[in-house]
């Protein structure tokens, strides 16, 4: 009795989950380029770029539900396919608030910036790292590595809070830069959402593999 | 408090060895699952708590099978150990008589004699099985005329007449179709917390949706018991995560 | 379908069609052949309640095939059942002597009644000196059918599902009370067959009979009497050659004794079926 078709369907999932991956980390990077380089068609790229990784999460979706259906998935099989679930909600989340930072993007094209981007390219480097190595740990079903992703999320915090402190600074200087200070912030605190969403990620690839959720058992 | 306490249970049929050193306590007033591949032991296992066995030549037990604290195979008379664990099979086997007969077996077994007395158990019974409704204009009327389903549960009611502590059930579902096999669920559900169940299944379903506890066999080996949730979450052993994910063999 | 299968087919019906043709035909032939030689033949004085060289009534007969009928079964059934529950229920499935026993049993079927006969002329008759006497002629019979009723009642035992006695011990029933009340029952309607079967051979037979009953054509006042059935009467009558026509009106006796049996048999294997499985 060995399960050949749920295997390959499994496998298939795990591939398309694997891509929309490429895609939440494409959007990530591009948005971020597109910000220091004020380039606006890779931005508006990154807005288009939304609608596939909506359209990605729909199709998991329904692979899982399909799957729950004919299969009544137990065990392991059972904490991997609610896993998808649950994971899918954050990536697309991610690919949301990438296409806010390439809308605010476009906005700043056109404008000089107040301040040399430092920290926030930083931020935007540690969160794609943290997407991506989350969604690395789900398929490597490796713990250790999760418990890394969730780690490196003050790195970020604080890099927010560097950002933060910048930023008031700037607009006590002249209260001109006020209006562009306050688009970054907000781009900074995108990069600072995409991070906790890369947590949440990394949280239920830990509970796919021991069942426990945040330290409470689930299961 | 646990009905059943098994320990070191060796089990041969002549030469074949059929249950591995198991060692199991089945908690009373739940719903415990046996699951694993054919010949894996498990309904050798059950019919070893009522004795059943001793029906089949050549079959030898080592180790204690202890009811309430009472070794079955010292000591007790297997007349009442079978009024006090009663047991359904596979097949449902109403015997060729009126459904009222039929429930009033066991009791007249048992020396109950008095009408008024078998009339009120035979109701009692068919109502505990949830059956009574369907059956109460047709006592006297053959039960092997009832549908499969209402066979079984007349089957489950001829076992309760008895008054039993512990129901073992092997497969008792294997033969029916979904609607059958739902309204045995249910009424499993209903009758637990009065009576500790044990029951055989293949179907693995069935033992996570019923059981409260679940042990899983295999070649003769109790390899895992636990809480039902935990087992078909999170099961310990790689043997059983790969037998109830369908990965077996 | 092919030409030849079509062909092969059509002969295959032809044949079948054909056989049961013939078969029937000759029952059919011996049934109207006693009735239209035996009825214009039957009389008011053939019941007549003693028989005489002038009046060769088959009332006496007929009383004495029932008495040596009932006298059998009375000593072959208990007996082939009882043994029959020891080899099923009681003695170990696939034991050596059970096996001997059921083919010494097999045996003893196949064996030619005259044998019979003349056993129980050298052991009723002559060794215990009951002479000829109806009861060494019913006790001959109940040997003669008692492998008869034997393997008929251990195949109706061996037919009850496994699954009925299993549910009986599980609640707790010893064997007596599991044989008695759950598998004996069950098998009746089968057991009935048989004893059927066997009053068919009682009936029958003149071989084994004439050398132990006897053939005095009288109501036996007690077993150790002499007597005939219907079917010696109508071997003595044809033997002698006089009395052909009230023969064949004994025949038809007998035939309406033989529906009657089946019929009846019919009905209460039906009635316990009914009572049992709701068919």
């Amino acid at each position: 009795m060995v399960r050949i078709l749920f295997d390959e369907q499994l496998t298939r999932l795990n591939n398309s989950l694997i891509e929309m991956g490429g895609l939440v980390e494409y959007s990530i990077s591009e948005t971020t380029e597109a910000l220091i380089t004020q380039d606006e068609t890779r931005a508006k790229a990154v807005i288009v770029n939304e609608d596939t990784i909506d359209d990605k999460e729909k199709e998991i979706e329904a692979m899982c539900l399909k799957l729950m259906l004919s299969q009544q998935p137990v065990a392991s099989d059972f904490r991997q396919i609610s896993t998808v679930l649950k994971m899918l909600t954050d990536m697309e989340r991610i690919g949301d608030q990438a296409s806010d930072i390439a809308e605010l993007c476009i906005l700043l094209s056109k404008q000089d910036y107040i301040k040399k981007l430092e920290h926030i390219p930083k931020m935007a480097e540690e969160t794609i790292r943290m997407v991506s190595e989350s969604i690395d740990a789900f398929v490597r079903r490796d713990t250790k590595l999760a418990q890394e992703v969730i780690d490196r999320d003050d790195i970020v915090d604080s890099l927010f809070d560097e950002v933060k402190r910048e930023l008031i600074a700037l607009v006590h200087k002249s209260p001109t830069n006020g209006e562009q200070a306050f688009d970054l912030l907000q781009i900074a605190k995108y990069y600072e959402r995409i991070g906790d969403h890369a947590v949440n990620i990394a949280e239920w690839v830990i509970f796919s593999i021991t069942g426990k959720h945040k330290d409470t058992q689930l299961l | 408090m646990n009905c059943f306490d098994i320990e070191n249970l060796d089990l041969f049929y002549r030469d074949f060895q059929a249950l591995k050193d198991v060692n199991i306590s089945i908690p009373t007033n739940e719903i415990t699952a046996f699951i694993g591949p054919s010949g894996c032991g498990k309904s050798t296992l059950l019919k070893t708590m009522n004795r059943m066995n001793d029906l089949i030549e050549g079959c030898k037990i080592e180790g204690t099978v202890k009811l309430f604290e009472e070794n079955i195979y010292e000591n007790m008379d297997v007349s009442l150990l079978r009024k006090r664990v009663g047991m359904v099979f596979q097949k449902p086997n109403p015997f060729p008589m009126s459904i009222y007969d039929n429930i009033a077996f066991g009791p007249r077994t048992h020396g109950v004699k008095k009408r008024y007395d078998l009339d009120e158990l035979v109701e009692q019974s068919l109502k505990k099985a949830a059956i009574w409704d369907e059956v109460k204009d047709r006592l006297k009327k053959p039960a092997l005329g009832l549908s499969g389903g209402q066979q079984q549960r007349l089957c489950i009611a001829r076992a309760l007449a008895v008054n039993p502590e512990v129901l073992l059930l092997d497969e008792p579902t294997s033969a029916l179709d979904p609607i059958s096999t739902g309204k045995i669920e249910e009424l499993l559900l209903t009758l637990k917390g009065k009576y500790s169940i044990i029951i055989v299944t293949h179907n693995m379903q069935q033992a996570a949706r019923i059981s409260d506890r679940t042990a899983f066999f295999l070649l003769g080996e109790m390899v895992e018991y636990g809480q039902t949730e935990q087992m078909f979450a999170m099961p310990h052993n790689k043997r059983t995560e790969d037998y109830i994910t369908g990965r077996f063999g | 379908m092919t030409r030849k299968a079509k062909f092969t087919e059509r002969l295959t019906r032809v044949a079948v069609w054909g056989s049961a043709a013939i078969a029937f035909a000759a029952l059919f032939y011996i049934i109207g052949f006693i009735l239209i030689k035996g009825i214009p033949h039957l009389k008011p004085s053939l019941f007549a309640f003693t028989y005489n060289s002038d009046n060769v009534s088959l009332f006496p007969a007929l009383v004495s095939t029932v008495i040596t009928a009932l006298l059998a079964l009375i000593v072959a059934v208990p007996l082939g059942v009882g043994a029959a529950i020891y080899l099923v229920e009681y003695a170990k499935r696939g034991h050596k002597a059970v096996n001997v026993i059921r083919i010494m049993a097999e045996t003893l079927a196949g064996i030619p009644s005259i044998i019979y006969g003349l056993f129980g002329l050298l052991f009723f008759v002559t060794y215990l000196h009951w002479g000829y006497s109806t009861l060494a002629g019913s006790i001959t019979l109940a040997i003669m059918i008692l492998p008869l009723v034997l393997r008929q009642t251990e195949e109706s035992l061996l037919a009850v599902p496994d699954i009925w006695r299993e549910g009986a011990f599980g609640l707790g029933a010893g064997k007596l009370r599991t044989v008695f009340r759950v598998v004996l029952p069950a098998a009746t309607p089968g057991i009935l067959a048989g004893v059927l079967l066997a009053i068919g051979r009682i009936v029958g037979e003149t071989a084994a009979l004439i050398y132990t009953s006897g053939t005095v054509a009288q109501i036996p006042g007690n077993p150790m009497q002499s007597s005939r059935t219907l079917s010696v009467h109508m071997y003595a009558l044809s033997s002698e050659g006089l009395h052909m026509n009230e023969g064949y009106a004994t025949a038809v006796i007998l035939l309406i004794l033989v529906v009657l049996l089946n019929a009846a048999s019919a009905a209460a294997a039906k009635r316990i079926t009914r009572t049992q499985k709701g068919e």
